[in-house]
């Protein structure tokens, strides 16, 4: 049966029917290739998006006092208001803002350092290294949270028992430790996924770049961030983006961590906050408040991404 | 200049990478070896005896309380997550490989169009959809079902991105043109020339997705309420946030834990050249 199939598009294709005249395949041909990823994007990716924005849009209002029946009605830019007026998504943006400025760079900087050691002679067992870093990246959020959460729990941890022996008292679950706590958890997850990135790229530079370098007795440090850094200063960037939108969608994390400590409240970040109105039934807030996140990731991973360009002058 | 200098900084360099690289391998080791330790051990000695040494090895008893645990709920988790990941992104590479095939081979009006629009999928977070989609799902009555989870989790925009770019490289115009001129389909073409040259970017596209789906807590915790429909991931979460009144899930939290990341980690590392390859190109302008 195939082989009828075949043989009668052959024939079709030898007449010449079936091409369009520059030689490429017919639009049906071209509709079908695209069409199973292209329908399911449109449905689960751009659908929901405009969904959002139109539900923002919208309020619901009642009839006639506090027992009156309620009904959804244009409301302007109102859900927007109440997001802006809102406190409490003040604060989580001002805790994750927070969380971004101090973990990614530091999260970064261990994983490009790992990555220029990685790309020197210097080491011995390479591969043990690279596999050790890049494995957490098999561990999904909530998971790791879980681990993470049995060495921060004041019963259980061997590091908290290690370092009561040596007199100190620390509280990872305190009000003050644990958004550090929770940042130390997506450090653990990323730092090796992102060094690989780096890794990567360093590994594709050709190695004739450092000889005149080594020849003029420059120094695996001065080459490392005179020459190599500068290189892959477009796979910083692209790491830099990838890590402000994960902090922006944080979210598995602390909810782990909330479930054993108070210092977590239902509306720690900015995603957590979106799932707290949204179970409160408020969909119409909810989506304002993913509008506005979004929007934030968009201006500062755009925004970042052009500031580095003009930078770098490329 | 002396040659002696040159040997002791790179000697005292040496053992400076060494002691840090030794110091973040440790890092990176200690919550897996920490669940490794606290898995063998029976629940008494998870709180009575230091988390860093083995004592009394429990872990058989531990598997089977954890297999057995309300009607064996565990398994029916792990069988969920294979589905939901593994088949989701098999198909989601497969859709994604026609796709970026089609915008790197193929001339038409508006490709490149399409292909921004794609690119713009890819920042779009996917944490921001869930709550949306809840909401369309809800009306269509498929919330709480299978298809909730797993028809989100196909769309990939960054398997479409990364496979017009291995279709560019590994795929010659040529050899498409002579499949064209021996009378071949264009379906017949990509599955028996461009599908075994793009085999293992294809391997790439299904790790990152696969990797997407394990890591999508946000949407299944969104669209199920229904334990039995539930992943490793959120059916562990649940059960962590029992403990407080339910101390002995402890255990079955932690073994659950160390069971499904054992064999993720496994794979990867017999596939880590695949990853390599997929990150170079991500970091491609």
């Amino acid at each position: 049966m195939t082989d009828t199939a075949t043989r009668a598009a052959r024939v079709v294709a030898s007449t010449g029917a079936r091409r369009r005249p520059g030689g490429g395949p017919r639009a049906g041909t071209i509709t079908a290739f695209v069409t199973p990823f292209f329908l399911p994007f449109v449905l689960f990716y751009l659908v929901p998006v405009g969904y959002a924005l139109w539900q923002s849009f919208l309020a619901v209002r009642r009839t006639g006092g506090q027992y009156g029946t309620s009904y959804t009605t244009f409301g302007g830019f109102e859900q927007y208001e109440k997001v802006f007026q809102n406190t409490e998504f003040w604060s989580s943006i001002g805790r994750i803002a927070l969380f971004g400025i101090v973990q990614v760079p530091v999260m970064l900087f261990v994983a490009l350092i790992m990555a220029l050691l990685l790309d020197t002679p210097l080491l011995k067992l390479k591969s043990v290294f690279r596999i050790t870093a890049f494995m957490p990246y098999a561990v999904p959020g909530v998971i790791a949270a879980i681990m993470w959460s049995y060495l921060y729990s004041p019963q259980l941890s061997p590091l908290v028992e290690l370092l009561n022996a040596i007199g100190l008292r620390p509280d990872f679950l305190g009000p003050g430790a644990v958004l550090w706590s929770a940042a130390n958890v997506s450090t653990w997850l990323w730092t090796g996924y992102n060094m690989l990135i780096m890794f990567s790229a360093l590994q594709s530079i050709p190695q004739e770049l450092y000889e005149a370098a080594k020849l003029d007795g420059a120094s695996n440090w001065t080459i490392a961030w005179r020459i190599k850094v500068p290189i892959i200063a477009p796979s910083i960037v692209l790491t830099t983006v990838f890590s402000i939108i994960g902090t922006l969608q944080l979210y598995a994390e602390p909810a782990v961590l909330r479930q054993i400590s108070s210092n977590i409240s239902s509306t720690f970040t900015p995603n957590m906050l979106a799932y707290a109105v949204a179970s409160g039934n408020n969909y119409q807030q909810a989506a304002a408040i993913s509008v506005v996140i979004a929007v934030i990731t968009f201006v500062l991973s755009f925004g970042f991404m052009r500031l580095t360009s003009k930078k770098a002058g490329l | 200049m002396s040659t002696p200098s040159v040997n002791r900084e790179s000697g005292l360099s040496r053992t400076a990478a060494m002691a840090v690289m030794l110091l973040l391998a440790v890092y990176f080791l200690l919550p897996i070896y920490f669940l490794i330790v606290a898995a063998t051990k029976p629940q008494g000695d998870l709180a009575s005896t230091n988390g860093l040494t083995f004592s009394h090895f429990d872990l058989f008893d531990n598997l089977r309380v954890l297999f057995t645990r309300s009607d064996g709920i565990f398994g029916r988790w792990a069988v969920n997550t294979v589905l939901y990941a593994v088949l989701g992104a098999a198909v989601g590479t497969m859709i994604s490989a026609l796709c970026g095939y089609a915008l790197a081979k193929f001339r038409f009006r508006g490709r490149e169009f399409l292909f921004s629009v794609i690119l713009g999928g890819v920042l779009v977070p996917t944490t921001a959809l869930a709550l949306p989609l809840f909401l369309l799902f809800s009306a269509t009555g498929i919330v709480n079902t299978y298809f909730a989870v797993f028809l989100p989790s196909i769309v990939s925009p960054f398997g479409v991105y990364l496979a017009r770019i291995f279709a560019n490289a590994a795929v010659p115009q040529e050899l498409i043109e002579s499949a064209r001129l021996d009378g071949a389909g264009e379906f017949r073409t990509f599955f028996s020339v461009a599908f075994k040259l793009m085999t293992p970017a294809l391997v790439t596209i299904f790790l990152f997705q696969f990797v997407a789906i394990w890591n999508n807590f946000f949407l299944p915790m969104v669209m199920l309420q229904k334990e039995s429909l539930f992943p490793i991931t959120l059916g562990l979460y649940q059960w962590n946030g029992q403990t407080a009144r339910a101390p002995l899930l402890q255990e079955s939290v932690i073994t659950g834990s160390l069971v499904s990341i054992v064999p993720v980690i496994v794979v990867f590392v017999l596939l880590q050249r695949f990853w390599r390859t997929g990150l170079a190109a991500g970091s491609l302008k």
